[in-house]
């Protein structure tokens, strides 16, 4: 097994338990912290493919997950601050009972 | 004869001739502004009316001076002013003015006897309440009367006879609540237009041969010998060239307006109206206008003849004017109505004009014109002044005795009626009357119509004795006294009885000013001409023939006239043709059986067309489409909604079943988000693999 064959079943397995996490919570919250395992799994990809690439002297991945890692800030931000709006509106934070935008 | 003078180039148009339109257009404008008045302005609509009609007097006497002037220095005025209505394709429709001798003459007339009729109206129709109107319509006839006057184009004239005949209509009806007004107003609208039928019918053919309806325009005219060159070499039918037809065919419209038989039935029927209306329009000015207009179109009418000869349509002219003469006189005879009376004079007299055309040209016609202007204006305000009098009474058996009660009435009525009856020496209808009887004796085709207006003369001088005796000798017959009528009355009576004497003189044989004026050639004094043994004989044949009629009529209406229930002198002696008389030879009774029957005859054919056959098919078609658009509610029912419906229910089933997908669970979204993505991992690799 190769070293990059290892970061990327690493990824992977963080992904699926940030997947898991989105799809089975119930909280609002931790819905947004199963997105954020799923988005860290997938810098860990680019800098693995980055290190193990063809060019690893061109500091490419780094840069592209630093970028990832900034926009997520950015998008964790939002999304908590959505996150209060939703819940200072409902008074709840229960995704289920959050159903009024249906067709 | 002697030699007539050239006519003036007609590109020197004097000033006075440019402005010769201000003439109608003033009164016109007066009359459009009193049509804005308000009722109890009569002050100011009798004071715009006769300072109008004073405006055109006073241009129309400078027009007049002008021409005297100019025939005086020996060259004959005719000056023209055209211009260019509008063109289609190569034609121009032209219209203009001219002035000469004749429209002179004419300009003066009107505009001085519709002055001082407008002056006598304000006080005849003091107490009517639609005062303003009448003054607005006076106005209008006096513009449009003119405009006939000055036209130097058919066309122009034709619009200006048709407003004449218009105001004509609104006058008579001007009493519009009395039937007998109304239904006169129609009968004389509709009669005249028999006359004007033919009249545009002759204005097409003449426009249709000679492309312009200017009388003259520097020889291209259609008055001008070009032009009648032409018309004289295009044969119609009958064996007349399109001249005479189309002469002739003019003559209907001239005899329809100035009241010739078979056209005459409209004029006593006129009497309905105001009388200043009648002394104005129906015996001065309008129906003086077909006379007018065969005088201007008289170079159509002659042109052909030979030496001393005459032409088919003049034939006809002095037939039907001596027919007319005779014709009406006779009725005269009969009448009871004062007006009526005078109505059935006037006719006659145009008679007599109309044959002084036929017989002596242009200068006998409207010397008689102007003469009769005068005194028939004089007799019907002095029958005004009458009827005023007794109280609006109007029939002369409920009259009688009125000298001493109105002596300034009875001086002027008596001289018109002298004027009128040709009363020698003295009184302008005797030397004009006397120059149609003269020039009847000249005529080469027959003799006959110098006996009939012989004739014609003895009956009028016996009619009109009789209504002056009826009138102004006896006792009195009425309920109430008569009395005077006041000065703005009288006054106007007194100015045309002096010209209905002094007129007299300037055209006697001896002194045949006005024939000359009118035919453009020099006038001298030759007191010889007058003793000249033929005119002599026609002279004391006339005077013979009054002094018969007046004694005659003295005879039997002088002494004390019948009560008003007991027969007429005459008709104790002769009761079956005064009957006939007093009928009016029962001319109205004719058309009565004949054109109006046909008429309602027509009118129910048409009538039950337009029920039966007409009206039946509409119904069918209307009821084809009410069964059509059954039968296409039905499809649309059935058919079209139907399917419609159908779509939009599947369409609200498919949308329901889609809205169940979206049930507002973000998660579920992101589930099938995720099972999507696998598939697609899925599908991505197994189809990379080979």
């Amino acid at each position: 097994m190769t070293p990059l064959a290892g970061y990327l079943l690493v990824a992977a397995l963080l992904f699926s338990i940030g997947l898991a996490g989105a799809l089975t919570r119930r909280n609002a919250i931790l819905v947004l912290i199963g997105i954020e395992l799923m988005l860290n799994a997938a810098n860990l990809n680019l800098i693995a493919f980055w290190r193990y690439g063809p060019h690893p002297e061109a500091l490419t991945g780094m840069m592209f997950a630093i970028f990832s890692i900034a926009v997520a800030a950015a998008e964790a931000a939002v999304g908590l601050g959505l996150v209060i709006s939703i819940h200072r509106h409902a008074h709840t934070t229960d995704l289920d009972a959050l159903n009024r935008m249906k067709g | 004869m002697q030699e007539s003078i050239s006519f003036t180039p007609q590109m020197l148009a004097s000033p006075l001739a440019e402005i010769l339109w201000l003439i109608p257009a003033v009164p016109i404008v007066a009359s459009g502004l009193i049509a804005l008045m308000k009722q109890p302005k009569r002050k100011t609509a009798a004071a715009l009316a006769i300072g109008s009609l004073s405006f055109s007097l006073l241009l129309a006497l400078a027009a007049f001076g002008h021409v005297v002037a100019g025939w005086s220095h020996g060259a004959a005025v005719r000056e023209t002013v055209n211009f260019t209505w509008f063109q289609f394709g190569a034609t121009n429709v032209d219209l203009g003015w001219v002035l000469d001798p004749l429209s002179a003459v004419m300009l003066v007339m009107v505009t001085f006897v519709g002055l001082l009729i407008f002056i006598y109206s304000t006080s005849y129709m003091a107490h009517d309440e639609n005062f303003t109107r009448f003054f607005c319509f006076l106005s209008l006839f006096a513009g449009a009367m003119l405009g006939v006057v000055i036209a130097n184009s058919l066309l122009l004239l034709f619009m200006c006879w048709e407003l004449v005949g218009l105001t004509s209509y609104l006058l008579i009806g001007f009493w519009y609540q009395k039937p007998a007004a109304a239904a006169a107003a129609k009968k004389a609208f509709l009669t005249t237009r028999v006359g004007d039928v033919f009249f545009l019918l002759g204005i097409v053919w003449l426009f249709a041969q000679t492309g312009t309806l200017l009388f003259y325009n520097s020889g291209t005219g259609s008055m001008e010998a070009g032009a009648l060159t032409t018309l004289l070499a295009q044969p119609a039918a009958l064996g007349l060239s399109a001249a005479g037809a189309i002469g002739l065919l003019i003559f209907a419209g001239a005899a329809g307006k100035s009241g010739q038989f078979p056209l005459h039935v409209w004029l006593p029927d006129a009497m309905e109206g105001p009388t200043p209306v009648s002394a104005l329009i129906h015996a001065a000015t309008m129906v003086a206008a077909g006379v007018y207009l065969v005088a201007r179109i008289y170079p159509l009418m002659h042109a052909g003849a030979l030496a001393g000869g005459s032409t088919a349509p003049l034939t006809v002219v002095t037939w039907v004017g001596a027919f007319t003469a005779v014709f009406a006189a006779l009725i005269a005879v009969a009448q009871n109505d004062i007006k009526r009376i005078l109505a059935y004079s006037t006719v006659s007299q145009l008679g007599y004009m109309m044959a002084g055309l036929g017989m002596g040209g242009v200068a006998v016609g409207m010397f008689h014109l102007i003469t009769h202007a005068f005194f028939k204006a004089l007799l019907f305000l002095g029958a005004g002044s009458v009827i005023h009098g007794c109280h609006e009474e109007q029939d002369v058996r409920r009259m009688g005795g009125l000298r001493a009660d109105m002596p300034l009435t009875f001086v002027t009525y008596a001289v018109g009626m002298l004027a009128l009856c040709g009363f020698p020496i003295f009184f302008s209808g005797f030397w004009s009357k006397d120059g149609i009887l003269e020039a009847a004796r000249h005529w080469s085709v027959a003799r006959t119509p110098l006996y009939m207006l012989v004739f014609g003369a003895l009956l009028t001088a016996f009619y009109m004795t009789r209504q002056v005796g009826y009138v102004f000798f006896g006792h009195w017959r009425g309920h109430k006294p008569a009395h005077e009528s006041p000065a703005v009355m009288t006054i106007p009576l007194a100015i045309l009885a002096f010209f209905a004497i002094a007129l007299g003189f300037i055209g006697t044989p001896a002194w045949p000013w006005f024939h000359a004026f009118l035919e453009g050639h020099a006038a001298g004094f030759d007191i010889h001409s007058l003793v000249e043994p033929q005119l002599l004989i026609v002279m004391a044949t006339s005077i013979a023939v009054v002094f018969l009629g007046l004694w005659l009529g003295w005879r039997l209406y002088g002494g004390p006239a019948p009560r008003p229930g007991d027969p007429d002198v005459l008709e104790a002696v002769a009761p079956l043709p005064w009957g006939w008389l007093r009928d009016r030879l029962y001319v109205d009774e004719f058309y009565g059986i004949t054109v109006s029957a046909f008429y309602s005859w027509w009118a129910s054919v048409a009538d039950w067309l337009d029920r039966r056959v007409w009206g039946g098919l509409v119904a069918g078609v209307a009821w084809a489409f009410r069964q059509w658009a059954h039968l296409n509610r039905f499809l649309d029912m059935h058919w079209v909604d139907g399917a419609f419906d159908k779509g939009c229910e599947e369409l609200s089933t498919g949308g329901g079943l889609l809205a169940r997908v979206q049930n507002g669970r973000v998660q579920t979204y992101l589930r099938i988000l995720a099972f999507a993505v696998v598939a697609l991992a899925a599908i991505l690799f197994w189809s990379s693999r080979p």
